[in-house]
Formats: C-alpha cells, structure tokens, sequence
C-alpha cells in the first residue's frame, strides 16, 4: 500500500516539525526574557567575612555582598513591611520659595519643566483669596496609573509608596493619561544631564528616554532614615513626611503626632470625591504667614511665566 | 450553460476589465510609495531624537496618533458589520460589494495598530506587554481582542476567497505566472467545488460572520473604555463604548462607499457596483448618521446640563469659537446633516452625491475623535500653572502629520497591492446568482 506508506512520514515530517517550531518559540522566549533579565553582579574573586542573621560567620565574594545591600528588585517592589509613609503639607506656610522644587530636582537630576513637585496658585472661588499649594506625587491608595499599566512598571508597594520601573516603562502613557493630578512627566527626549548610576526604581535616576517619571517620595532616604530632600529643603517647614502606622510626621524641626495634627487643623486630602484616596494630607490655608504676592518676588522669569499660563476665557453657554 | 465554465467566463472577463496597469495607476502607485518612505523617514527621526519632535507634551499625551488609531479601527468595520450582518440576513444584493468591504476590514486592522505602536515611547520593549502583561490594564484588553478581531477578520476573508481561488487555478484562459500559479494553488485549498465542500465552506462562512460582529463591537467598545476608565472630564462617561462603535459603523459605511465608488470608477466594475449598491449602503448610512447624531446629542446634553466644573470646561471649549467650536460644529452638525440630506432626498440621491456625502463624513469622524481626545487632555483637573507656558496647548508637528499620511497611502497601497492576488468582485458568488437568474428566466 504505497499511499499508506506516504502519508505515515508526512505525519511524523509534521510532528518533528511541530516540534521544532515549538523548541524555536521556547528558545526565543528564553532569548527574550534574557534581554529582559538584569546583569548578574560578577564575583570579584576578593573574599570577605560576613555576620549573618543568625550569628554565623561567612565568606562571602565581595561582589555578592555589595548586591545584599542595595534591595533587590523584588525588595523594591515589596517595600518596606509594616510602614504607611504619609505626607502633610501646611499650607498656611508655604509662599513659593521653590526650595523643595530645586532641591528634588537636583537629586533626581531633572531638566527644568520637568519638575515632580509643581507649586500651583490657587483659588478656589472667585470670593475666596488665592493661595500657595504645592503638589508632589499623592501615592493614592487607589491609584489609577497603577491600575491601567500594562506591563506592571507603575507599582504600589506594601509601604504605600508609587514607584515607576523605567526600565520596564513602555511609554504607553496611559498613566499620564490616568492620573487626574497630572502627577507624571514623560522623557520626550533623552535627558541632557548623564548620571552614570544603575537604575533603581527607588532612586528613579537616571532617566531614560521615552519612560515616564515621577515624584517617588524618596525611599532611598527614608530606607536610610533621611528625610526626603523637599521636606528638608522647604525655609518654611511646610512639609512634614512620616509614618502613619507609628503616627508621626516631621519636618525636620518639629514632630507631631500625625492623627493629632490632621484633626486640629481640620486636613484634608485634595479631590477626596475622586476615590483615589491619597496619602498627601493637606493642612488648610489659615493663618498664613505670608502674603500670596511674596511668592512672585524672587523666582526667575521663566518660572513666572508658568504662572501665566491661563485657561481660556470661554464664553458660558446657559439657558 | 454549466456552472464552472459560466464562472470561468465570468472571471476572465472581471479580471480583464482592471487587470491591465494603467499609467495612472502606476503613477500613483509610486506617488503613495514615496509618502510611505517619507513616512518611515519622519519614524526614524523621531525613534532617535525621541517624540520630543512631536507635538506632544506633559499634558497631551495622546495627539493624532490615537486619533488615526481609532478611526482605521473604526472604518474597519465596513467588512465586519456590513459584510457580516448582510451575510447573515442572506442579502443577494451585497455579494459585489463584500470583498471590497472585507479588504478595507483587514487592511484598516493591520495599519491602525501601528499607531499606537509609533505613539509608544519605548517601542523596543513591545514584548514586555507579553512577558509582563497585566490584565487589570484595558490596554491588555485592547492587545487581545485587536489580534483576534485581526486573526478573525483575515480567515473571513480568506474563506470567502477559496471558491475564487480554485477557479483561478483552474483557469486556462488568462495569462497566470507560474508563481501566482502555485500561489493559487496552495491558496485553494483543494476545493473542486464537491456540493460537501461547499456545505462546509457555506458554514465556516456564517459562522465567521456570526463570529466577527461580536468581535467588531467589543473591539472598539475595548477601545472606548481606554478613554473611559479614566477619571478625566469628556472621557469618563458610560455611553462611550457604544457610541465609538456607533460612530466607527457610520465611518467604515462611509469608506466602504468611497472605496466602492474609486473601484467602479479606475477598476471599470459600472457593471457590477450599481447604482442600487450605492443606495442601500447609502440607506445604512443615513440610518447611522442619525444614531450618530442622537448619541453626541445624548452625550453632550447631559454633560452641559449637568454643569460639573471640569466636563463643563471641556463642553464650553467644544462649543466656544475661540476654541474648537468650528470644528465640534463641523464634526457634530455638518458631519451628521450633509450625508443624511444627500443619502436621504431621493432627488439628490445618486452615486456622486452619496460619495461626497461619505467623504464629508469620514473627514468629520477624523475631527471628532480628535476632539475627543485633545480638548480632554488639554482640560487637567488641577490649574495649567508651573509649567512651560507651550505645553498647555497642543499642535500637530510635521513628524505626526507625515505619518498620518504614510497610514492613508499605505492604505490606499495595500488596497492596489492586494487587487493584484484577490480578485475584487467575488466571481464565483456572482457566477451562480446570474445562473440562478438564467435558471428562473427559462423557466418562465
């Protein structure tokens, strides 16, 4: 039966290769995921002695234990167990002085107009009289950007920090899209200043072209027991960051018990109705010690133009 | 007259009616090659400078590269919903039309997605959608159903080109190269049209068509809640996923019909697009023009009654002339009203007028969707201030606009590229509706 013995190598011609084709898309996969994969740090070949958590002595390589002190790319998106960092911004204090806004983008090493902290003036009606707010990142409980990420780069960790993989990122930008605070900035091009660091999503530098960025409440610091550089910078002491769980915020020259504070000063977080539930509390403007107009006298030109950015004076269709 | 040779005739002779390159046709067969390679050169420029060359900035992330996203997705419907339901209703009438239809299906999927992928930022980590994809994201949502509408929508195609396939593999009249030859061959599938054969392929035919009308709607409502989820003002509203599909029907009616009307024209079809095609598509039309209107009517009714600060300020940019008023009037009334009075007054209604009806409401449909998406993202919720004074507003750049154009020739090319392996009229369908006409005709 010739036709029989045909069709049983064609058969088993398929099977290799459906095989083949399958071993392809697995080796290309672990090609990919490769890529994807960060370094490896070399041994150094240099031993050193180590305690471990138990009392033990060890030899460990040198390159190995430099990576046990950074936090892993797991640790970073775990956080830190137990914590709930918080911020109150008083707004009765602050009359744009910009330190916090220059302090962070020195650290994070920003190009102007990409700043993480925006300081608006508001007013919130015509009758009411204007004040100074400035705004990092809220680390909403509910965050939107996180929840519409495609591939995880935005991420909530345990500690109630937001933070931004952008070596993940693939500039979709539809968390920019998501955040009703307009919260996030985006590279549109390579940033001018190179900073020779690795990545971490906990430092957030460098930046990276095409990636989005944001305020990440500085946990490099605060891992460290540091105050975050805008909270530290502010001559005013608008900023007070600390944990909700032990119940204290500090500015760095007052601490106060975080769940007394908010209640005495009436706090409020901004757009509650939005869901979002943030972590930047806001202490209303009483009381203030400066005058609205103090906070156009020393900042430059071009930052002053920022403020005349206005909304479109539209014509109001009513019945 | 026995059916294969009736068919045969018949084939030859569509075949030879626009099989012939015409200079024109060459001519802008280059013409759209050279706005491809321009194309691809303004993609270079900006993957290495970065989309710093665009007009995007902070606040509007999104520009017109979203807005040809969902508007080739839109006019992708002319072969999912026209082709499908009218083959599910049995319509006799559709069969010289569902190929074009079916074309411009395929063909709008394979080009709108590209958008979004010239729109990323870090298109080198495509694969991470893949490797770290999470389904709480729309734009997962989005992937998927995209890649099965496109999978989909190609077998369609496909299934309904097998009986045209083996008629030009057994075709002995016309001058086939030996590639295109074995290129049909392959394609046909061993169909010799045994009555089981065409049992099978008439199902595979109706379930496909069943299949991809679900598909169609959930791609662009997938579409629709990308905007929606969010928490912006003129996004975040319920109406949304059907009103895109509503208005991404009425566009790809409207392409179906200008396409319809460029192939009688340059493809000598007068004999088989008629005037009637044009006025029952045009009848389609005119009923999704007025579900289109009732549905932005619906929309922005409530938003301006309701009168909530941020929907309001979106709402008012809409309808001041110092912002986009020309253009939301353009888009919403002369868009809806034109082919309405041109495809609904008898005395107006002829082929010419129905395709300037369809063209002044494709235009319309582009503009809609970009003021969906810009005066949105142009409106953030806290003040425009503290920022680079020309971020708050946003302008199309040369990069994008170049782009646009190179989607719209690659569009046009794929069509002339596709006209070349696909016979446009659907011969063998028509072959036996003339035989059964012939049939009838004898009997009486």
């Amino acid at each position: 039966m010739p036709k029989k013995n045909k069709k049983d190598p064609s058969r088993r011609d398929f099977l290799i290769k459906g095989l083949n084709i399958a071993a392809g898309t697995l080796l290309g996969g672990g090609i990919l995921a490769s890529c994807t994969k960060e370094p490896e740090p070399q041994g150094t070949g240099e031993k050193i002695k180590v305690l471990t958590a138990d009392g033990q002595l060890m030899e460990v390589d040198r390159g190995h234990a430099l990576c046990c002190n950074a936090p892993t790319s797991k640790e970073v998106r775990k956080g830190i167990s137990g914590r709930h960092f918080v911020m109150v911004i008083d707004l009765s204090r602050c009359r744009n002085a910009r330190a916090c806004v220059n302090a962070c983008n020195k650290m994070h090493f920003l190009q102007p107009g990409h700043e993480w902290i925006k300081v608006f003036l508001m007013q919130d009606s015509d009758d009411t009289s204007p004040y100074w707010m400035p705004k990092p990142c809220f680390h909403c409980d509910a965050p939107p950007c996180v929840n519409v990420c495609p591939v995880g780069a935005s991420f909530k960790r345990e500690d109630g920090v937001v933070l931004i993989d952008n070596m993940r990122c693939i500039g979709c930008k539809f968390c920019m899209a998501a955040c009703p605070y307009s919260s996030r900035v985006f590279n549109w091009e390579s940033p001018p200043v190179k900073v020779s660091a690795k990545f971490s999503p906990e430092t957030g530098v460098p930046q990276r072209k095409g990636t989005v960025g944001k305020c990440d409440f500085c946990p490099d610091s605060f891992a460290n027991g540091i105050l975050p550089d805008c909270v530290t910078a502010c001559p005013n002491g608008v900023y007070f960051f600390g944990d909700k769980n032990e119940d204290v915020v500090t500015n760095g020259q007052e601490s106060v018990r975080f769940s007394e504070l908010v209640k005495d000063k009436a706090a409020y977080r901004y757009m509650e109705e939005l869901g979002t539930r943030p972590n930047v509390y806001y202490l209303p403007p009483v009381d203030r010690r400066f005058p609205v107009q103090e906070g156009f006298e020393d900042i430059p030109e071009n930052v002053k133009k920022g403020y005349e950015v206005k909304r479109a004076h539209l014509k109001k269709f009513k019945f | 007259m026995n059916s294969p040779e009736l068919a045969q005739k018949k084939l030859v002779e569509v075949i030879s009616r626009y099989d012939k390159p015409t200079v024109l046709g060459k001519i802008m067969f280059i013409f759209f090659f050279l706005v491809l390679l321009f194309a691809i050169y303004a993609f270079i420029t900006q993957t290495i400078k970065g989309q710093i060359v665009t007009g995007m900035r902070d606040y509007v992330v999104w520009g017109i590269y979203d807005v040809n996203f969902i508007f080739f997705i839109g006019i992708s419907y002319a072969g999912a919903m026209i082709s499908g339901i009218l083959h599910l209703l049995h319509v006799e009438w559709r069969k010289p039309i569902i190929r074009i239809a079916e074309m411009i299906t395929v063909i709008s999927v394979i080009i709108g997605p590209v958008f979004i992928l010239v729109e990323m930022g870090r298109l080198d980590r495509i694969f991470n959608i893949f490797t770290h994809g999470r389904i709480q994201s729309p734009i997962l949502w989005d992937v998927v159903a995209i890649l099965t509408y496109l999978s989909c929508s190609i077998l369609f195609l496909y299934l309904a080109l097998i009986r045209d396939y083996a008629l030009l593999r057994d075709n002995t009249v016309l001058k086939i190269s030996k590639f295109r030859r074995y290129f049909y061959k392959k394609l046909a599938a061993t169909y010799i049209d045994l009555p089981q054969q065409k049992k099978f392929l008439n199902r595979a035919l109706t379930i496909m068509s069943a299949l991809i009308i679900p598909l169609a709607v959930l791609v662009h409502s997938v579409l629709a809640w990308i905007f929606g989820m969010t928490i912006r003002p003129g996004w975040h509203s319920t109406i949304f996923a059907p009103y895109f599909v509503v208005a991404a029907v009425f566009s790809g009616t409207a392409v179906l019909i200008i396409a319809m009307w460029f192939f009688r024209k340059f493809y000598h079809l007068e004999e088989y697009i008629l005037e009637k095609h044009f006025k029952y598509i045009g009848t389609i039309l005119l009923v999704l023009a007025a579900l289109y209107g009732y549905f932005t009517f619906s929309e922005y009714l409530t938003v301006w009654y309701g009168s909530e600060t941020w929907e309001l300020e979106v709402v008012y940019k809409l309808f001041d002339f110092s912002a986009y008023g020309a253009w939301f009037y353009l888009a919403a009334f002369v868009g809806v009203l034109v082919p309405m009075i041109f495809t609904g007054l008898p005395f107006l209604r002829n082929i010419n007028t129905i395709t300037i009806g369809s063209v002044v409401a494709v235009i319309c449909m582009w503009i809609k969707r970009y003021l969906i998406i810009v005066p949105t993202l142009e409106t953030p919720l806290l003040p425009l201030q503290d920022i680079r004074p020309e971020y708050a507003h946003y302008t199309a750049s040369w990069v994008e606009w170049t782009l646009t154009a190179g989607g719209i020739a690659t569009f046009c090319m794929f069509f002339m590229i596709f006209i070349k392996f696909m016979p446009i009229i659907p011969v063998a369908d028509i072959a036996e509706v003339s035989e059964k006409k012939e049939f009838i005709s004898e009997k009486l």
